[in-house]
């Protein structure tokens, strides 16, 4: 025991945050398994972390509406490419509440540009909870209720607006919804092939399996991206914008599963000889039902954390291929349809803020990235 | 000589797979409806230009667009007579692009070896970067040099390529004053070989070979630092500095030579997410390679000139992927000739 100067008594034995798990005659010892995995992944800080971040961002999707100022396709045409506005709380020294200035364009006759000049003189409050534009909350409910709005006669642009002079955050939080949902009903795809192909391989084996194998060899030996233009590429071009979404959706998916498909099969392999398969076996239990209810859930925790790390990969493949204008198209509003007025150096140099989708997408690839590594090393609880 | 046997089982495989691929290729072509000419001709039809007709029913009957699919597949790769006799990719002929109104051979031409410039020199840059940084990150492993690599290296991975190499062109013009667009200068463009072109080539390299090389780097430098730390928890790495040797001597010549297979064979791995890579950045900064031209022809429907351009980016990857398991092969007596199986 020592006394700290400030009077505390610590002990003086070292801490060892794992002791209490790996502790063999433990309380919890026949704790579900999940349970465990949320204890151990609970101390993976920067994973525990990236993982509550992306759920507030799935759970805000359904109310984007409600929380952006504008709507997505909502021009404001004496304000293009307006650079971004600061909401202030303090006018000249004295609190007055969120507010903005509003801003003045004005011609700038040298570079033949507009100038956007904030006039300082005229505080205007923020409003909240005031009717804008009509947006659908969740996709049903009719509303036009915003979270917060520009003043009358002014204008709210956090992060600038575009060149059709579009509200560049408003327009983020609604790409939210088709750039975050690509990643989840492509991986959807990919795991439905992934777990049919590397099971039927594993389990079966023989000839199934080295055809599958090959076919395994041969897609993961290609390049994604010009098969992926390819595929995008035969999209009729008169379809609409939900279905081309759910097209490119499955076009992403479709060339990812060789991947899992490969683990799978390597798991399998090995389980198959385990006792318990053969018992189930010797009990009259179909393929089918060995395979989904003795030898899966085996591994499903490992499946998850590997398609965590690999929906970032369709992120930037949705990105990728609306940039390059083969993906979604306006107007459907995602963060790729976003970054395709990016696309020159010019509007880079003169307009930064155009570029700014390109922050969410760094921020959630990488919250992926953390929550899968987070996710691979709590699944084995058991191991310290 | 076993390792000849199994570099020509690697090659026999490969053709193997390049013919899947054909076929792939082929039907992804194909999926749209209509073709480039049977959409001309109904454009023409409908603005009542029936001279046009008659040349794009004449170049559908001399590219036997006319036929059954599996036929214009045959005639396409080379193993069926065409209206002109054997005239496919096997025999050297690549066909004819309709929106240059040029053959594709000549459309491609130059750009073919660009795209093999420039997938080498990134992949070169992915060892340069990524052997010192692993194995640094690994030695010191929690120190500022370990968190600091991780961090760049995950930041890596995160930013979207094309993004990158739009930034990283604004800033080197700005500071480095390096060229923007393109892999050479306009001048040089259509000129011979020289001293001053390769000069400007090389120049113009640099942008894109950090962008297309960042992500793969980063990748490859986290795999080998998870390898050397394997490595440096065993026995032999306590004996060795018992011994007293010198910490960059032992880590040299014991932990980093176990460490090296994986690295080796990860360029199978790697290749097509960076040839993916290769295709979108020079879309973005005007490259001279074959990605531009790949978007056109697909946007256009122009078969024969995607279809080829599709192949020729398969086949660079399969090459590559075939010359890193040989090496490996002599790298690691090891390993067993019949083929690699997880």
């Amino acid at each position: 025991m020592t006394q700290l100067p400030d009077g505390r008594y610590v002990d003086d034995a070292p801490y060892d945050p794992q002791a209490s798990i790996q502790q063999l005659e433990r309380r919890d010892l026949d704790a579900p398994n999940w349970l465990l995995i949320w204890r151990k992944f609970r101390q993976h800080k920067l994973g525990l972390f990236s993982g509550i971040f992306l759920l507030i961002c799935y759970l805000m999707l359904p109310f984007a509406g409600f929380i952006a100022p504008y709507t997505p396709n909502e021009r404001l045409s004496e304000h293009l490419y307006a650079p971004p506005q600061s909401v202030n709380f303090f006018h000249e020294g004295a609190f007055q509440g969120p507010f903005v200035y509003p801003i003045v364009a004005e011609a700038d006759l040298e570079t033949f540009q507009w100038k956007f000049v904030p006039d300082e003189s005229r505080p205007m409050p923020l409003e909240f909870f005031c009717p804008g534009g009509s947006y659908r909350l969740a996709g049903l409910i009719k509303s036009d209720r915003h979270l917060f709005c520009a003043p009358e006669g002014a204008t709210l642009f956090l992060w600038g607006s575009d060149r059709l002079g579009r509200d560049v955050f408003s327009r983020i939080l609604y790409g939210a919804q088709l750039s975050l949902t690509v990643g989840l009903i492509g991986i959807s795809v990919s795991f439905l092939l992934g777990i049919s192909f590397g099971s039927v391989a594993g389990y079966f084996g023989g000839r199934i399996d080295w055809v599958i194998n090959r076919v395994i060899e041969i897609l993961r030996s290609l390049p994604e991206l010009p098969l992926w233009l390819a595929l995008s590429a035969a999209v009729p071009s008169n379809w609409g914008p939900v279905s081309v979404f759910f097209i490119i959706s499955v076009i992403l998916g479709i060339l990812d599963w060789p991947g899992l498909a490969r683990s799978v099969r390597a798991k399998f392999l090995s389980l198959r000889e385990e006792e318990y398969v053969r018992a189930a076996e010797m009990m009259g239990a179909s393929s089918g039902r060995v395979i989904r209810k003795h030898l899966l859930p085996n591994f499903m925790s490992h499946l998850i954390a590997s398609a965590t790390l690999s929906i970032p990969a369709m992120i930037l493949g949705e990105t990728a291929l609306s940039f390059l204008g083969l993906g979604l198209r306006a107007p459907a509003v995602s963060w790729g349809v976003m970054l395709n007025d990016a696309q020159n150096l010019a509007s880079i140099e003169i307009y930064p803020w155009t570029a700014i989708p390109m922050l969410p997408i760094i921020v959630i690839v990488l919250a992926f990235n953390f929550l899968g590594d987070g996710l691979r090393d709590s699944l084995d609880p058991y191991e310290s | 000589m076993p390792i000849l046997r199994y570099a020509i089982y690697r090659f026999a495989t490969m053709l193997l797979t390049l013919l899947v691929v054909s076929v792939m290729v082929f039907v992804i072509i194909n999926l749209p409806p209509g073709d480039y000419l049977s959409n001309q001709i109904a454009e023409l039809r409908a603005s009542g230009q029936e001279a046009g007709v008659a040349k794009a029913e004449f170049l559908r009957t001399e590219y036997a667009l006319d036929r059954p699919l599996w036929q214009q597949y045959m005639i396409w790769v080379g193993f069926m007579p065409g209206p002109n006799g054997f005239a496919g990719l096997v025999q050297g002929n690549f066909g004819w692009s309709f929106e240059f109104d040029r053959p594709v051979s000549e459309i491609v031409g130059e750009s073919l070896w660009l795209t093999v410039l420039v997938n080498l020199a990134a992949v070169l840059f992915v060892y340069m970067v990524a052997l010192p940084l692993g194995v640094l990150a690994a030695a010191k492993s929690k120190t500022w040099i370990d968190y600091t690599s991780a961090f760049v290296g995950y930041l890596g991975l995160a930013t979207p390529n094309f993004l990158l190499a739009l930034i990283l062109f604004y800033y080197g013009h700005k500071y480095f004053d390096l060229p923007i667009g393109g892999l050479m200068d306009p001048a040089f463009e259509g000129q011979p070989m020289g001293w001053d072109k390769a000069r400007s080539i090389l120049i113009h390299l640099i942008v894109p070979t950090f962008v297309i090389g960042t992500s793969g780097a980063s990748a490859m430098m986290q795999r080998l630092r998870a390898n050397m730390l394997d490595e440096l928890g065993k026995p032999y790495v306590e004996t060795a500095i018992a011994k007293g040797m010198s910490p960059s001597r032992m880590l040299t010549k014991y932990p980093l030579r176990v460490a090296f297979n994986p690295f080796v064979a990860d360029i199978g791995n790697l290749l097509p997410a960076m040839v993916s890579g290769s295709v979108l950045v020079s879309v973005v900064l005007g490259l001279q390679t074959i990605g531009p031209t790949l978007l056109t022809a697909l946007k256009t429907q122009d078969q024969f000139l995607s279809a080829f351009v599709l192949m020729f980016v398969a086949l660079l990857t399969l090459m590559g992927t075939m010359i890193s398991d040989v090496l490996l092969v002599l790298l690691d007596p090891r390993i067993r000739y019949e083929g690699r199986d997880a």
